[in-house]
C-alpha cells in the first residue's frame, strides 16, 4: 500500500512521511494532493503569532531604548549606566519573536495534514524573499510569510504579487519604503530620490525574469512609478501599515515595457502589477522555478510549457497551474529527483519522529547548523533550489554528524521501522544493508538518515 | 607535519574515486604557489574601495559619497584607500597591495545573479558554463596542483567543475567516527553524486583536523545572525574564515587554491562614507585579507589573493544615501607573490560625458584580462589554456603581464 506515488505524494509534494501519512493519503495520491488546493484556514498555531503592525511596534521600542542609550552614553551621564548594562539584552525580544516564527512554521510543516500546501507557502515565501540580515524585518519575516503569502498559494498570483509589493517587510528589505520621486514635491524639498531596488528585483526575481525581456530603463521607469508606495510615518520613523503618499510620487507619465503609463498615483502601480503578473514571461518564468521545484533540476521543456499555458489561461490561478504540475508524468516518475534543501531534511525528520516537541531555539539551531536558517537567504533571489547548491563537500559532512546527533538523542530506536515508513518504496539494497548490519541502534538511525533515499525527495 | 600528512594521505588512500581525479595525484611534489579567489557578491563600489581623489570631477560627480580627502590615506596622491581598509595600509606599503580600478567583466547588464555568474563562471555571458574558472585552471595545471579548497559549506561556481574539490567552514558538529565513515561509504556506493561529494568531505575533513586540530569549532553559519547587523562584530566572521583557511592553505599537504565569498555590498541605502554599511562591508574584507596573510606565515610570500565583484555601483548617490547597481569597480589582489605598492588603471574619468551609460564608472580593463595574467604569471597556467578553456573565447583579452613578482 505504501507505494511509489505514495512516497512521491508525500515526500516531493509534501515534507516526507510521518506516522499514519500513507494510510492518509490512501489509493489516490493524486487526488490527495489537488484536494489540498483548496482554501486553508490559517493554522491556529500562527494565528496568536501577531500581526506586522504590532510585532513591527516592539522593533520600534527596542530602537528607541538604544537611541536613548546612545544619548546617555554621550552625555556621559552616570545615571546611563543600568541602561548600558541592559544594552546586549534589547535585541533578545525581537529574536524571540523571530525563534517562535521558525519553530512555529516548522512544526507546522512537519505536522500538517496538508504538507503540500506548507510546502508551497515555503516555495513562494522563497521567491518573495525577505531577509533578516536588516534588523527592520527581523520581527517581521514571519508575519510577512503569514499575511502576505500564505492565503494566496492557491490563489490568484496577481494577489500575492500585490500583498507582497505592499507588505512593510518588503518594502523595508528592498528600501521602496525610501524611494522618492525626484521631481515630487518631497523630492524637491528634500534633495531626495529615487531607489530602483524594489522595481529591478520585482522585474527580474519576482515576475519577468532576468530574460523576460525588459532594459535598465524599464527598471528605472518602474522605480518611478513606485515612488510613494511606503509607510506610514510618525515623527519618530516609520509604522509598519502600508501607505501611498502622494508627496513622494514622481509626477508626469511613465513609459514602461513600450507602453505610456499615464498620470495616476498609487494606480499607475496597480496597473503595472496587472500587466506583469499577466505577461508570458511572468507566466514562463514561473512555471520554470515551479518545475524545478517538483521536477527537476534542470526543468524538461514540456512540463514547463503545460505549466506556462496553464498559468496564462487561467490568469495566474496557481491552484490550476499546480493542478496541470501534478498530472504530468514527469514529476512522478523517477522519483527522488530532487535533493532535500536542509529545511526539507530537517522538516521531513521531524515529520517522521511525529513532530517530537523541541523547543523553537533547537529547531532553528539545526538549521542553521546546516546552512538554512529561514528567512536568512544571502540575496532577494532566495535560497537555491539545485542540488549543485547544497551538496558541497562540508555540507554534506554536516548533514551526516547532523544525523548522527539525531541518532544521539533518539536513543533505542527501531531504525528499520522507520526506513519503512519513510523510503521503502524507494529504498536501495545497500540502504537496507547498512540499517540491518550497524551495530547499534544509533549507526542504524544515522544510516537511514543519511541514506541518499532519505535525502532525497 | 609528518603526523598530519600521514592522516591526510589515509583519507585519500581510502578514497579510490580521488586518486584517479586529476589534480589529486599527492605523489607529485606540489607547487608552493597559492592562489586565493574571493567572490564579492553584492556589487562592491569600487569608488569606495580606491577613491580617485585626484580626479577633478570626483567631488561633483560624487556628491552626497564623496569622501573627504582627510578621512582617506592617500596611495600616490590620486588614489586613496578607503579608511575601513587600514588593516592593509601595511601591506601596501610592503608592497603586498595592488589595485587595478575601473574593472569589468564581459558581462555589461545589472542583475546580481547574471553577473556573479559571469564572475565565476569565466565564460563571456550568463548561464553558458555549468563550471568556475577556478576549477578550469586547475584542469588545465593537471596533477601538479593539489586540490582546491572552498571556504564554505558549499562550492561557489568558481570552483564547481571536473576536478574534486573540498569544502570547510568552522563546525561545531562532531566528525565521524572511522567505522562510521566505512558504514557511509558502503552506504553511497551506487549513487555517485553522494559518494563523490562524501569522499572530498572526509578527505578535507581528516586534514581540518589535522592542520587545525581542536581549534575546528565555531558557531552556526546558516546565513544572518538574527537581529545582529553584520557589522556589529569584530573582526568579523569574513576574517574568522580566512584566518581558518590561511592556516590550511599554509600547511605544507594543504590545498592550494581556494575560493571565499564576502557579503554586504549591496548598499542602496545608507552607503556611508567612512562609516556606514560599504565601509563596514570593507572593514570585513581589510580584516579578512589581514588575518589571512597573518596565518599563512611564510607562505604569504607564495600568495596572490585577489577579490572581485560582479560589477560596481552608480557614481552618483541615488534618492536614498546609497548607489544603484552600476557597471566598472575595481578589483583588490594581495599578497607577498603581488607586484604591489601602486594602483593600476586606464583612467576614464568621473566627468559626466565620460561616464557609462551617463551613471556609471566606464570599464577600461577587462577582468579577464587581469585574471589570465595571474594564472599565467603565478600558476603558470598556459595562455593557450586560458583562451580556450579557463575564460572561453578570451584569445582578444590579452592576460595583463607584470602584476606578479618576476
Amino acid at each position: 500500500m505504501y507505494d511509489h506515488r505514495t512516497f512521491v505524494a508525500a515526500t516531493l509534494f509534501g515534507m516526507g512521511a510521518g506516522p499514519g501519512d500513507a494510510e492518509r493519503i490512501g489509493a489516490d495520491p493524486r487526488g490527495w494532493l489537488v484536494e489540498q488546493l483548496r482554501a486553508q484556514p490559517v493554522p491556529p498555531a500562527l494565528s496568536q503569532l501577531g500581526n506586522t503592525a504590532d510585532l513591527f511596534e516592539r522593533f520600534r521600542a527596542v530602537r528607541a531604548m538604544r537611541k536613548a542609550e546612545q544619548a546617555a552614553r554621550a552625555d556621559g551621564a552616570a545615571a546611563a549606566a543600568p541602561a548600558i548594562a541592559a544594552m546586549p539584552a534589547m535585541g533578545k525580544p525581537l529574536r524571540d519573536i523571530y525563534f517562535a516564527e521558525v519553530g512555529a512554521r516548522t512544526r507546522l510543516a512537519a505536522s500538517a495534514a496538508a504538507p503540500l500546501c506548507e510546502r508551497l507557502v515555503q516555495f513562494w515565501s522563497n521567491h518573495f524573499t525577505v531577509s533578516i540580515a536588516r534588523p527592520e524585518v527581523l520581527a517581521i519575516a514571519g508575519s510577512f510569510e503569514r499575511e502576505a503569502i500564505r492565503p494566496h498559494v492557491a490563489g490568484r498570483f496577481r494577489e500575492m504579487l500585490g500583498a507582497v509589493a505592499m507588505h512593510p517587510a518588503m518594502l523595508l528589505y528592498l528600501d521602496n519604503a525610501q524611494s522618492i520621486g525626484p521631481n515630487s514635491i518631497a523630492g524637491r524639498r528634500r534633495d531626495k530620490g529615487l531607489n530602483e531596488n524594489l522595481a529591478r528585483e520585482m522585474l527580474e526575481l519576482h515576475t519577468l525574469g532576468v530574460d523576460g525581456g525588459y532594459t535598465q530603463s524599464d527598471v528605472t521607469q518602474f522605480a518611478r512609478i513606485l515612488t510613494g508606495w511606503t509607510l506610514e510615518h510618525g515623527p519618530d520613523g516609520p509604522r509598519a501599515r502600508f501607505l501611498f503618499e502622494p508627496r513622494f510620487h514622481e509626477p508626469g507619465p511613465k513609459t514602461l515595457l513600450g507602453a505610456t503609463v499615464r498620470e495616476g498615483g498609487q494606480m499607475e502601480g496597480v496597473q503595472m502589477l496587472d500587466v506583469l503578473a499577466r505577461h508570458p514571461s511572468t507566466a514562463r518564468f514561473i512555471a520554470t522555478k515551479l518545475v524545478r521545484h517538483f521536477v527537476a533540476d534542470d526543468p524538461p521543456r514540456a512540463a514547463v510549457d503545460a505549466v506556462a499555458a496553464s498559468f496564462r489561461e487561467t490568469n495566474g490561478d496557481l491552484a490550476a497551474a499546480m493542478r496541470t504540475l501534478i498530472a504530468r508524468p514527469e514529476a512522478w516518475d523517477p522519483p527522488l529527483a530532487k535533493l532535500r534543501t536542509p529545511n526539507d531534511l530537517v522538516t521531513g525528520t521531524l515529520r517522521a519522529l511525529g513532530n517530537p516537541p523541541l523547543d523553537d531555539k533547537a529547531i532553528h539551531h539545526s538549521l542553521a547548523l546546516l546552512g538554512q536558517a529561514p528567512f536568512a537567504a544571502p540575496s532577494p533571489a532566495g535560497w537555491p533550489d539545485r542540488a549543485d547548491a547544497w551538496l558541497g563537500p562540508e555540507a554534506l559532512m554536516r548533514r551526516i554528524e547532523w544525523a548522527r546527533l539525531v541518532a544521539n538523542r533518539m536513543g533505542r530506536a527501531d531504525a528499520m521501522q522507520f526506513a519503512e515508513m519513510t523510503i521503502a518504496p524507494v529504498m536501495g539494497a545497500a540502504t537496507r544493508q547498512s540499517i540491518e548490519d550497524a551495530p547499534d541502534p544509533r549507526e542504524a538511525v544515522t544510516m537511514w538518515l543519511a541514506s541518499a533515499e532519505f535525502e532525497r525527495r | 607535519m609528518h603526523a598530519s600528512r600521514r592522516r591526510f594521505l589515509a583519507g585519500a588512500a581510502a578514497a579510490p574515486l580521488l586518486l584517479a581525479a586529476p589534480g589529486l595525484a599527492l605523489a607529485a611534489a606540489p607547487s608552493e604557489k597559492r592562489f586565493v579567489f574571493v567572490v564579492l557578491r553584492g556589487a562592491m563600489d569600487g569608488l569606495h574601495t580606491a577613491p580617485p581623489l585626484g580626479d577633478p570631477d570626483y567631488a561633483a560627480s560624487r556628491g552626497g559619497l564623496a569622501l573627504a580627502r582627510a578621512d582617506c590615506l592617500d596611495l600616490d596622491g590620486f588614489y586613496a584607500l578607503h579608511p575601513a581598509l587600514a588593516p592593509l595600509l601595511p601591506l601596501y606599503q610592503r608592497r603586498e597591495i595592488l589595485i587595478v580600478h575601473a574593472v569589468a567583466s564581459p558581462y555589461r547588464e545589472r542583475s546580481h545573479f547574471d553577473g556573479q555568474d559571469v564572475l565565476e563562471s569565466g565564460a563571456t555571458g550568463p548561464h553558458l558554463l555549468a563550471d568556475g574558472w577556478v576549477n578550469r585552471a586547475l584542469a588545465a595545471l593537471g596533477a601538479a596542483h593539489p586540490q582546491g579548497l572552498a571556504v564554505s559549506q558549499g562550492v561557489p561556481l568558481a570552483l564547481r567543475g571536473a576536478v574534486p574539490v573540498t569544502s570547510w567552514a568552522p563546525s561545531p558538529l562532531h566528525t565521524l567516527a572511522p567505522e562510521t565513515i566505512e558504514r557511509i561509504r558502503a552506504l553511497y556506493a551506487g549513487d555517485k553524486q553522494f559518494a563523490m561529494a562524501f569522499e572530498e568531505g572526509v578527505q578535507g575533513e581528516t586534514f581540518v583536523a589535522a592542520t587545525l586540530g581542536d581549534d575546528t569549532m565555531g558557531g552556526p553559519m546558516g546565513g544572518a545572525a538574527p537581529g545582529r547587523p553584520p557589522e556589529a562584530k569584530k573582526p568579523g566572521p569574513f576574517a574568522t574564515l580566512a584566518e581558518g583557511a590561511g592556516r590550511l592553505l599554509a600547511a605544507p599537504d594543504g590545498p592550494r587554491v581556494a575560493a571565499m565569498e564576502a557579503l554586504g555590498w549591496d548598499t542602496h541605502v545608507g552607503q556611508g562614507l567612512e562609516k556606514g554599511r560599504q565601509a563596514d562591508a570593507l572593514g570585513q574584507l581589510g580584516n579578512g585579507i589581514a588575518a589571512l596573510a597573518r596565518a599563512m606565515g611564510p607562505q604569504w610570500r607564495n600568495t596572490v589573493v585577489v577579490a572581485a565583484s560582479e560589477f560596481g555601483r552608480t557614481v552618483a548617490m541615488n534618492g536614498t544615501n546609497g548607489s544603484d547597481h552600476g557597471t566598472a569597480t575595481a578589483v583588490l589582489i594581495a599578497g607577498g607573490a603581488v607586484a604591489g605598492g601602486r594602483v593600476l588603471a586606464r583612467w576614464p574619468g568621473l566627468g559626466r560625458e565620460r561616464l557609462y551609460q551617463g551613471r556609471d564608472l566606464m570599464p577600461t580593463t577587462d577582468l579577464r584580462a587581469v585574471l589570465k595574467g595571474l594564472l599565467r604569471d603565478h600558476l603558470g597556467v598556459s595562455e593557450a589554456a586560458l583562451a580556450k578553456t579557463v575564460f572561453p573565447n578570451s584569445a582578444q583579452v590579452a592576460p595583463m603581464a607584470g602584476l606578479v613578482r618576476a
